[in-house]
Order: C-alpha cells, then structure tokens, then sequence
C-alpha cells in the first residue's frame, strides 16, 4: 500500500490541517502522522471523524505521499498545492518546513 | 443606482443574523456539516482548496465607491488583501474565516450588499451589460430590468429549491456584452414598431459540460409581462428539471430532451394561467425603479476637446490608453473609461484592497461614484469628463490598472482553477500569466486586434471557454496537466460555442501552441479582419494543421 497522511480543512477558518501522531492537526505535512497499512489508515480516519463530530474539522480525507526522509510530498498535484498554497501568490505560502 | 428601502435592508439585515446563529451552531456543533451545507452556500460560503470562499454578490455589476470601499476593508480586515472579480460580475474572497463571516455579511450589509444566491440551485446573481445606460447605440437601460428580476427572485419562495443553479442575463443593445445567449435565460431589450418596449427571451443556453447556444421562445414579450413569463418558465423547468443527475440539470438539457418547441408551448401554456395577476409589475413600480437610474446631472460639454486632443497627441501612452480603453459616451463630453485587471503576467481579475480603494476614489471625484464589473473581469468608470480622462490615467497607472489591452490577447478571462478551486483539474492563472508575458508587446497585441482567450481549470468552464476566441480547458492526463484548445467561440450576439481542434496539449507547449495559432491568423486574414471573422470564414483546418506541427 502506498504512504498516506489524512487531510482536512480547519472548521473555524477552513485553513488545510493534517493530523499528527498525537491526534492532533497541524497545518505543516511535516507534522502528519504517516500510515503504511489499511487497518492503521481506517483507524485514523476513524479518528478525523471523531474529530469532525468534535467540530474541530471537516472533510478529511486520505491523502498519497512519497515521503522523502523527512520530507512528505503529495503524489498528486492538487494536494501538493494544498500544500504550498496558490502558486501564483509566493507571498501567501504557508509555512511548511517541507 | 439602486437604493434599498427598509424591507431590502431588513432582509439583509436579517440575513445577517440569521446565519451569525446558523454559524454559532455549526461551530458549537449543534449542526453538523451536512446540515449546515446548505446554509452556508445559501450565503455564498463554500469550501474550497485552502479555505473558505466567499462569493458577493455584485447586482448587475454596478456598485458604488462606498461599496467598493467597503470591499476593500473586508480584505484587508478578514482575508489577505485582495478579492477576485468573477465571470459574474461577482467578486470573491478567498480566504475568509467561518467564524467572521457574518461580520462580513454584516459589513456587506451596512453599504446594502450582500452574498445571497450567489451559490445553490437557485436563480443567481443577474448580470448585465457593463455599459447600461451609457453605450451610445443603446435601446434601453437593461439595469431596469435587471433591478426587477433581481427583487423578483430574491428569496423567491417557489424559486429556492430548483433542479440546479439559473441564471439569467440581459441586455439593452444591439452589441451583446452580457453574453445573453449562453445563460438559462437571456433577455434583449427591444422596442417594437407601435413603440413599446419588451424582450427577445432566450431560453437554454450555457456553458459547462454541455455547451449550447439557447433558443428564443418568444421574439416580443411586452415589458408588463416580463415576470409572469418569467415565472412561467421557471415552473416548468421546476417540474421536470432533472433531479436525478446533476450534470442533467440545467434548463439546457430540458430544451435539448424535450425540444424547444414543446417547451414553449407548456410555458405559453402556464403563461396564460398567470398573465394578468399580481405577478406582474404595476407600471408604478416600474416608474418607482427606473427613478433609481434616471439620467445623470451631466454637464452640456462639447464632443470633443482641444485640451484633451492635445494631450493625446503630445503623450503616446496616454494615446494607446484612450484608444484601447475609453468608448464613447451617449453624453457628449464623456467617455467610458475601462480599467484592465490584466496587467501583463498578472492574475486576470484579480484586485488589491489598495487597487480598490483607488478605483472607489476614481469613481467618487470623476464617476458620480459608479463602478461597472464586467464579465471579461475588468472595471468599469461609466460617466467620466474626457477632460478628466488624463488625471484618470494619471492615477490608474500609479497603481498598475492602466494597461491599455481592452479586448486584445492579454485580456485574458481565467477562472481561479486549481490554484484555489477544489473542482478544478488544472490551473489557469500560471497560463494565462505566460501567454499575456509571451504578447506582451503592445504594438503586436493591437495588430493582432480583437482576440478574447478564455481559460477554465475544469469542465464547468467559470473561465467561459467554450465562447472564447481561443479556449482553454485544463485536464487532468495521468497527473499533468493538459489543455484542450478551442477555437471560433463567441459571447456577443453573434454567439457560437468554439470547436474542438485536436487533442488535448501538455502545459509547456501551450503558449507555443498559441503563437502558432495566431501566426495562422496573420497569414491568412484578409485587410481589416478580426481573428473571429477569419476563422469562421476559412474554418478550423489551416489552425488545426498548424497547430498541432512538429518539429
């Protein structure tokens, strides 16, 4: 199975957050927990939907990385620029240590 | 303009506080997300790539300088500075947070704005000509009508819940630049030989996956009857609109499945259950609206003048500015001055809160304070003194809003696509920021002429591709992007939905692709001959075998 971190958008401000090891969601892939199996990935999302009843979320979804060393890059493009931001605005990408 | 009276603003008003609960309950949980869904898009929120988008309804692209002021300071006060200008003569934000947006709404509220039906199955913002009431060849301000349609279907209680989103589109001249023909319903303002003043209703056309150019079902309706046709049209495209599919949804497809003639016939049909009721306007209401839009207090200025003309002749840029960008006004005096959006490489559409607050200062010392959103994604300053033209440019250029290409190559209309859009399946910014670099050259942009190129990151077409000159459509190949180009689009009253011409061209051949394509133009266009005449005249194959060479 291919790598995958679960994605999502932040309720109070929309913003893209992942969730993180200690069940947490931070705006940085970096911080993404990282799932390598199916049953680790249902739990997970199991989680993001616990979290979405939790109003913390909404929307989470699976998301295919390759991950580089410490470095977690989207393999579809979509999600890459959900990662950096609108490519055409540099002066608005997010922090990401990625 | 319009203003609103204590029941327009009591609606928004209550709006506002109907969804400041409505948020308060989605964040504390009370509603989950699949119930809040539909009231948040109700407000024109939605959720896209990076956050939420906000979507502000602009009525017929007409606002103040207190309204575009008010624009400005929600950027700056809840999103990252700027707003988009939609296809719609809307305007969005990008980055808006759930939890203020019914200050925004509230604020939007205070200058009688507002962010209703700008999303759902419902009747949409109604757009018109950006130059009503001004255009010299005019037959009829179309902002009248349009003021009508947009209190008639504001909250329309039969209306809320349509098979899917309609819009509608009207215009007062001749030179269509509503783009009448490629709306659910498209009204042209005509006069008939007693006199009397009515529509040419155009039902059916569209864009997104399946685009068509609609049909007249009526070619005179009387101006008295407008809204009881209207309704007419609308209950039946509520009774048998698909709702099984949603890409089968349209009113497009209703003609298309049933023919147009049996479509008119039910709507005559129901027509004349509801003719002569309350429905339709009493000619006082009427009288009331149309004061909103009475003739200016303009000056009685000569047509043209020596101060001006000479300034023209001793500054060239100023030169190419009015003449690429300002028309003719019905006052004699007075022009029309266009305000592009797409500086060479810039993002088509886009506006800074500075640029905006510029433009409301613009409109407020030289306009009688009226902006214009056209669906190309520039603005509009429709009553300005030729005399003033020059302190116009002055400014305009100061603030990168002077870029003289009205009309030509780089007046590029792009969608966000997947830059923001979280339906889009490419991007079309980036491409239209390398094709206006690559045309840059003023020179050659003007002896190229008039040359729309739409984009659209996705089928949907926001970017109005299928009635571009050339239109772009991005796809999705095994993850890189692509684009489909087509060619022989058109928005105006001569419109036609623009032909396939090969297969689909990867990202970095595209703007090749395009110098090609207007090569094959320069050969082979007779004297005078715009690219649209030319390609209608010889057809798709001299542009396909070009296009598509390898070296």
């Amino acid at each position: 199975m291919e790598t995958k971190v679960i994605s999502a958008n932040r309720l109070e401000d929309g913003i893209v957050v992942y969730i993180t090891k200690d069940n947490n969601w931070s705006e940085c892939i970096s911080d993404a927990e990282v799932f390598n199996d199916e049953a680790a990935c249902d739990e997970a999302l199991s989680k993001a939907y616990t979290a979405e009843e939790a109003c913390i979320v909404v929307g989470s979804y699976l998301v295919e990385i390759e991950q580089k060393g410490e470095y977690y890059n989207p393999t579809k493009y979509r999600e890459f620029i959900r990662v950096i931001g609108p490519t055409v605005r540099p002066d608005l990408a997010r922090q990401v240590r990625s | 303009m319009y203003v609103y009276n204590l029941v327009d603003q009591s609606l928004v008003n209550q709006r506002v506080q109907q969804f400041r609960d409505q948020v308060r309950r989605r964040l504390s949980g009370e509603l989950n997300e699949e119930e809040f869904k539909p009231l948040r898009l109700m407000n024109g929120l939605y959720l896209q790539l990076h956050a939420y988008m906000l979507r502000v309804a602009i009525p017929y692209g007409t606002l103040s300088s207190k309204q575009m002021r008010a624009l400005a300071h929600i950027a700056v006060r809840y999103d990252k500075g700027y707003g988009h200008f939609t296809t719609r003569q809307n305007l969005q934000f990008n980055w808006p947070k759930l939890k203020e947006t019914p200050d925004i709404l509230a604020d939007l509220a205070d200058v009688q704005m507002h962010a209703f039906q700008t999303s759902g199955n419902c009747i949409r913002n109604v757009t018109a000509d950006q130059y009503a009431g001004v255009a010299v060849e005019e037959i009829a301000d179309p902002r009248i009508t349009a003021e009508v349609v947009r209190q008639w279907s504001t909250l329309h209680p039969e209306f809320s819940f349509l098979p899917r989103k309609f819009k509608i589109a009207v215009t007062g001249s001749k030179r269509d630049r509503a783009a009448v023909r490629v709306h659910d319903i498209g009204l042209i303002i005509k006069i008939n030989e007693a006199g009397e003043m009515g529509y040419e209703v155009i039902v059916g056309g569209g864009l997104g996956r399946t685009p068509i150019v609609g049909v007249t079902i009526r070619e005179f309706l009387p101006q008295q009857f407008l809204l009881s046709y209207l309704e007419s049209i609308l209950r039946i495209y509520n009774q048998i609109g698909r709702r099984d599919n949603i890409y089968k949804a349209r009113i497009k497809i209703v003609i298309h499945e049933l023919g147009a003639k049996e479509f008119t016939r039910r709507v005559e049909k129901e027509w004349k259950t509801i003719r002569d009721t309350a429905i339709d306007l009493p000619v006082g209401e009427y009288e009331r609206i149309r004061a909103f839009f009475a003739p200016l207090p303009y000056q009685s200025l000569p047509k043209n003048d020596a101060g001006f003309s000479h300034l023209e002749f001793e500054n060239q840029d100023f030169s190419h500015w009015v003449r690429g960008n300002t028309l003719p006004h019905r006052q004699s005096g007075y022009s029309i001055a266009n305000i592009s959006l797409k500086p060479i490489g810039g993002i088509p559409g886009d506006a800074s809160a500075k640029q905006m607050e510029v433009v409301a200062d613009l409109a407020e010392k030289f306009s009688f304070g009226e902006i214009r959103v056209a669906h190309e994604q520039n603005l509009v300053l429709p009553h300005v003194k030729q005399t003033d033209l020059y302190s116009i440019w002055n400014t305009l250029k100061e603030h990168n809003l002077a870029t003289p290409n009205l009309g030509l190559i780089s007046d590029i209309i792009a969608c966000p696509g997947m830059d923001y859009c979280s339906l889009a399946t490419a991007r079309s910014i980036p491409l239209a920021q390398d094709i206006s670099n690559r045309f840059s050259n003023l020179r050659r942009q003007n002896d190229i002429g008039e040359l729309s190129v739409n984009i659209s990151g996705c089928i949907n077409a926001c970017g109005h591709h299928h009635v571009g000159h050339i239109g772009l459509l991005g796809v999705d190949r095994k993850g890189e992007e692509y684009y489909q180009v087509t060619i022989g689009g058109s928005a105006d009253e001569n419109a036609s939905i623009g032909e396939i011409i090969g297969p689909a061209i990867p990202y970095d051949e595209v703007v090749d692709a395009i110098e090609r394509v207007v090569e094959t133009y320069v050969d082979l266009r007779a004297k005078n001959e715009s690219f649209i005449d030319a390609y209608r005249r010889v057809g798709k194959q001299p542009f396909k075998e070009n296009l598509y060479v390898t070296n």
